[in-house]
């Protein structure tokens, strides 16, 4: 090919095929941290040979190739690694891994396959033998095909940090035995929940980072749409992935208009939603849709999605059906209890009948104490006494606010706030309509 | 990141025999690919510049010129909108275009 192709290039195509590589890899090997090793070992080649020879017609089936090629020098030569796989209990045919290599040629596998190989590993990295945070970062890392100091900058942790997480999670999944299937019958259904929340997570984090100077960090918010994209392409019958495919991308419209221009958050109802992204909102309709189609009754991602949607729907806060916002929140919670929907239910609630009876409801949840640290129940609690003219009271749960808040920008809009309380106590001015998210 | 690419050509020197029937299959089979991945989130085909119109406003007066435009290279085949990692990727996304097309001439420009 051209003389122009460039280590960039090599390194942009790598990235580019480096998830679907390692899941086939992994399918065949039956180990991801052996897979994702083959796929860098794949890597040097690559930079050896492309920009000498040209990139491939077909650069994924080119890595794979070169990967199981290694794979299987790697078995021959060692034989401890044979037994120690063969410990494990992986079911590698070894014999038909040996004599396999006349096979691999540069074919490439079925789109189809690939597919089912990448899902396989979706549910592999988002087991629940690992942590939380491990889910995430090995699937940024696998699935998203994200480097570890991208991963590490997105999170603001030190790279060593991830690093390690990475190792582990991969040395816990091997020691566990964690077989490299996509679950069936009565396990599938809490193993799907566990990648859904990995990638709400991960949108989550970019959304409204839990620490650090900024409040979003949009490369993640995009790197979990694709993830679910990508996941409602490998589970398309799934009604919750459509679900969260809806939600999320409803989410991102609004991502440009939730800061201000000097970073500071600014809050759903305040927000100029002639700036929320049309194509975001058209696709997460079109995901809705779709999922409300599917599932009867309809699932938590499903729901927080429909409720997405009566925002995106409404060029103005007071044109939203806030009666029609109450009654989804009403259906998740009995759907899915907790009392973080308890509260924005409340939210929702001091729209539709005014902050007196929401005051009650986030009352009764300040006495059950299950979110005495979470900075946005006194965030809702001095927004609602605020708007019931006692700003003194107001100004006190905005300190506290403040004093919760991990992340700057956050704690910044809450000192604000509480000194905004102050003023109006001082000298009384009409009362506000501004919140968090309803 | 988003990206829009689209197809640039001077109509008048584009070939007048319509595309080999093959190339719907596998342009086909690559937009399916770029969506799957997440990386197309929307596309168009556009009609021959004799269809459209140019219209301008200068000093208070408009102007409504029908098409074709034959003067420069023109928006002529499609568009896609393309969500990428960097400019890199959508390079990369790009050339696979292309390379299914078999020639062609492609801009890409970051979406503000």
């Amino acid at each position: 090919m051209s003389a122009t192709d460039s280590i960039t290039r090599v390194e942009a195509v790598f990235r580019m095929e480096f998830p679907r590589v390692v899941a086939t890899l992994a399918a065949f090997v039956g180990d991801i941290g052996l897979a994702e090793d083959l796929a860098q070992d794949a890597l040097v080649d690559a930079l050896r040979q492309w920009p000498r020879d040209g990139t491939p017609q077909n650069p994924g089936a080119w890595l794979t190739t070169v990967g199981k090629r290694k794979a299987v020098d790697l078995f021959r030569r060692s034989r401890t690694l044979q037994e120690k796989y063969g410990q494990l209990g992986r079911e590698i045919d070894r014999a038909a891994l040996l004599s396999a290599e006349e096979e691999i040629d540069f074919d490439r596998e079925s789109e189809e396959e690939i597919a089912d190989d990448r899902l396989r590993l979706m549910f592999v990295s988002c087991h629940p033998v690992l942590t939380v945070a491990a889910r995430t970062a090995l699937t940024l890392r696998l699935i998203g095909g994200l480097t570890v100091p991208e991963i590490a900058r997105a999170y603001v942790v030190p790279e060593p940090t991830i690093a390690q997480r990475i190792v582990r999670a991969k040395k816990t999944i091997s020691d566990a035995g964690v077989a490299f299937e996509v679950p069936k019958g009565a396990d599938r259904a809490p193993r799907l929940a566990s990648v859904l929340q990995v990638i709400y997570l991960i949108f989550n984090e970019g959304y409204s980072a839990t620490a650090g100077e900024d409040w979003l960090r949009p490369e993640l918010c995009a790197e979990s749409l694709r993830l679910a994209r990508v996941l409602a392409a490998l589970a398309p019958e799934e009604a919750e992935v459509l679900g969260l495919v809806a939600l999320l991308e409803f989410q991102s419209s609004r991502l440009r208009a939730r800061t201000g221009p000097s970073g500071s958050p600014v809050l759903l109802l305040d927000q100029d939603r002639r700036t929320w992204d049309r194509l975001h909102i058209n696709r997460g309709e079109d995901a809705l849709a779709r999922a409300e189609a599917l599932t009867d009754p309809r699932g938590p991602y499903t729901l927080q999605a429909a409720i997405a949607a009566r925002h995106a729907r409404s060029f103005r806060p007071e044109d939203t059906d806030w009666n029609e916002v109450v009654a989804l929140y009403g259906e998740l919670v009995r759907t899915a209890p907790s009392p973080i929907v308890e509260l924005n239910r409340a939210v929702a609630v001091s729209m539709a009948s005014g902050p007196e009876s929401a005051l009650q409801l986030v009352d009764q949840l300040v006495a059950t104490g299950t979110l005495e640290r979470y900075h946005l129940l006194s965030s809702v609690r001095g927004d609602l006494l605020e708007r019931l003219g006692r700003h003194e009271e107001a100004a006190l749960e905005f300190d506290r606010a403040a004093a919760r808040a991990a992340n700057a920008r956050e704690r910044l809009l809450s000192e604000e706030r509480a000194r905004a309380s102050r003023n109006a106590a001082e000298r009384p001015a009409p009362p506000c309509v501004t919140g968090p998210e309803p | 990141m988003r990206f829009l690419g689209y197809t640039l050509a001077n109509e008048a020197e584009m070939p007048s025999e319509p595309p080999r029937p093959e190339l719907f299959e596998e342009m086909g089979a690559f937009v399916e690919e770029a969506v799957k991945a997440g990386v197309i989130v929307a596309t168009g085909g556009i009609a021959p510049t004799a269809e459209g119109a140019r219209v301008t406003l200068h000093e208070g007066e408009f102007t409504v010129v029908d098409g074709p435009f034959t003067e420069a290279k023109e928006l002529v085949g499609g568009w896609a909108l393309m969500e990428c990692r960097d400019m890199d990727e959508a390079v990369e996304w790009t050339k696979r275009f292309l390379s299914v097309l078999g020639a062609g001439e492609c801009r890409v420009r970051p979406v503000m």
